[in-house]
């Protein structure tokens, strides 16, 4: 037992003295490691200037021209407005939407497949086609949401048949990040609720799903950026018009009123009217809320996993 | 004469291909600690998993024989398994205390099974804790996380839980080989105590442990059920030249 607690006391002093110190390295590792530690830090702040510039860029072109009425009205030659209001509703509406449709999905199949489904072959390919499918090109949902929802279903140019898309799109994503943070809550738990005699269902709410919210938080954080950042699926079904709609005014608006988001927005005025100051403004107001759905996701986590 | 509590006759269970329990029948008593001792990979451990059918969570479990509980047969197609493991209520190895506060790890299996006003689960709460030996270590802090008790705290708390749901047997699956010698005695006083209300089965590698609380004491090796009796009686004169082996240490 002695021996064992000299050992590496002694091992640990050689260390401190010598090697791991650096004075015993010879000159060429040295360089090397310091030539090596030189190149992680060139990339890491080569990325993080690259990062402050664009943002800093985006703001400086697009503050100056963001004002009160930019962002609260609508565009409007007898008035003389040109504002972006209804590209933030049609933005929020296709948020809202497509979560509701995706979250619940996506984490009912990612609790099946983790919880549930007892033929390992079939998980593993679905696993597998859940994780080809988050990494498709966002225009071949685009061309299968077109011909699904706004042809077969008859919901036309609309920010329905975008959402429904925009969902389709996210299931996967969902899905992956679910089924990780539930396979993170470990076996015991579930044993210990089982052991008490908790039914299956009544073990998964109160224990698995409660352990995995941060997974499920995540997993929105990342469908709304993608949701927020998508031009390719809006612009070829949601639309790209630009007036107030009023989505709650009767079924039929919900159902098929057509419009452009903020990314489409920013398209049009960038490239189809050569506006590039408003075309910055909508930039910053897109990255400002993109950061403000993600703080409301964050504390809507941090307070489901305190009760 | 003591009241039989679990009955096996010609019980076999087989996972996938291996045939992991050959054969077994036993009768345990009530009210009397059965201790379930053998070398690893014994069969123990899986019998004991297959009182309150836990082994139900595992695929390609196949058992065939009869196992009843109170003359009920655990394993009949009209067996309700949530009714069957509120009564006989589970340890396990590795304490397992939910992420939640004390008092909701004790409140979480009354609450399952509808127990919802106040007054009625502090009660419970308390008489649990009290019944595990913790309710003074922990009646200042029931609304902090059990995730920050001590692990022999937390396994008296997984016996507080186990105990809330009133259940009649408790099974220990080596529920004290992850603690140190003082939450280790703590916990055999405890099971000494728990005896004169329940019946607890449990399993150890731990012979001494098995000789100094145990009523009873079966020997498992490779799957079949080489001697059951009286664990003074087995200690001193084991019967079967393997348990002689085994318990003298010549080999396991």
């Amino acid at each position: 037992m002695e021996e064992a607690n000299i050992m590496p006391q002694t091992a640990l002093e050689v260390c401190r003295n010598e090697k791991c110190r650096g004075k015993g390295l010879s000159m060429g590792r040295k360089i090397y490691d310091r030539g090596l530690r030189g190149l992680v830090w060139l990339c890491a702040g080569l990325t993080c200037t690259l990062l402050v510039f664009l943002i800093g860029y985006i703001f400086y072109r697009g503050l100056p021209n963001l004002s009160l009425e930019f962002l609260t009205t609508q565009e409007s030659l007898l008035k003389g407005t040109m504002g972006i209001l209804p590209a933030i509703q049609n933005t929020l509406y296709v948020v809202g939407v497509t979560l509701v449709i995706a979250l619940p999905l996506g984490v009912g199949a990612a609790v099946y497949l983790t919880e549930y489904a007892s033929n390992r072959r079939l998980v593993t390919t679905i696993e597998f086609a859940t994780e080809t499918l988050s990494g498709i090109p966002s225009i071949l949902y685009a061309l299968v949401g077109y011909l699904a929802f706004s042809k077969t279903l008859g919901l036309g140019y609309s920010l329905l048949a975008a959402s429904l898309t925009l969902a389709m799109m996210n299931l996967p994503t969902i899905i992956r990040t679910t089924q990780e943070s539930l396979k993170t809550v470990p076996q015991g738990y579930r044993e210990g609720a089982l052991g008490l005699g908790s039914g299956k269902w009544h073990m998964i709410r109160t224990i698995v799903l409660p352990g995995s919210i941060d997974g499920i938080v995540t997993g929105c954080i990342l469908s709304v950026g993608r949701i927020v950042g998508e031009s390719a699926v809006l612009l070829y079904v949601g639309g790209m018009d630009g007036t107030m709609n009023n989505f709650f005014a009767s079924l039929d608006k919900f159902a098929h009123s057509s419009g452009a988001t903020l990314t489409v927005q920013l398209y049009v005025f960038a490239k189809e009217r050569a506006m590039m100051d408003p075309a910055f403004a909508v930039a910053v107001v897109l990255l400002v809320l993109t950061f403000l759905i993600n703080l409301a996701a964050k504390v809507v986590g941090k307070r489901l996993r305190q009760r | 004469m003591e009241e039989l509590i679990l009955s096996a006759r010609g019980l076999n269970l087989y996972y996938g291909e291996n045939h992991a329990l050959k054969d077994i029948s036993i009768d345990i008593p009530e009210r009397r600690i059965t201790a379930l001792i053998g070398p690893s990979g014994c069969g123990k451990s899986t019998f004991l998993r297959t009182i309150n059918r836990m082994n139900d969570l595992i695929p390609n479990v196949k058992i065939t024989g009869s196992l009843t509980y109170r003359g009920q047969e655990i394993y009949a197609p009209e067996q309700d398994v949530t009714d069957l493991r509120k009564r006989i209520g589970m340890v396990f190895q590795k304490p397992n205390p939910f992420p939640m506060s004390i008092y909701d790890n004790v409140a979480y299996g009354p609450r399952t099974h509808g127990t919802r006003n106040k007054v009625k689960l502090d009660e419970i709460v308390e008489e649990s804790l009290r019944g595990a030996a913790i309710w003074d270590e922990v009646k200042d802090r029931l609304k902090k996380s059990a995730l920050g008790l001590s692990g022999g705290q937390q396994q008296r708390l997984c016996i507080a839980r186990a105990l809330a749901v009133k259940p009649d047997v408790l099974l220990m699956d080596e529920a004290t080989s992850a603690l140190d010698p003082i939450s280790t005695a703590k916990i055999e006083d405890l099971a000494a105590e728990l005896k004169n209300d329940y019946t607890i089965i449990m399993v150890t590698h731990n012979m001494q442990q098995a000789a100094r609380i145990s009523d009873n004491t079966a020997f498992f090796l490779l799957g079949e059920l080489v001697e059951f009796g009286e664990t003074e009686q087995m200690f001193s004169m084991p019967q079967d030249k393997r348990t002689e082996d085994y318990i003298t240490g010549r080999f396991g």
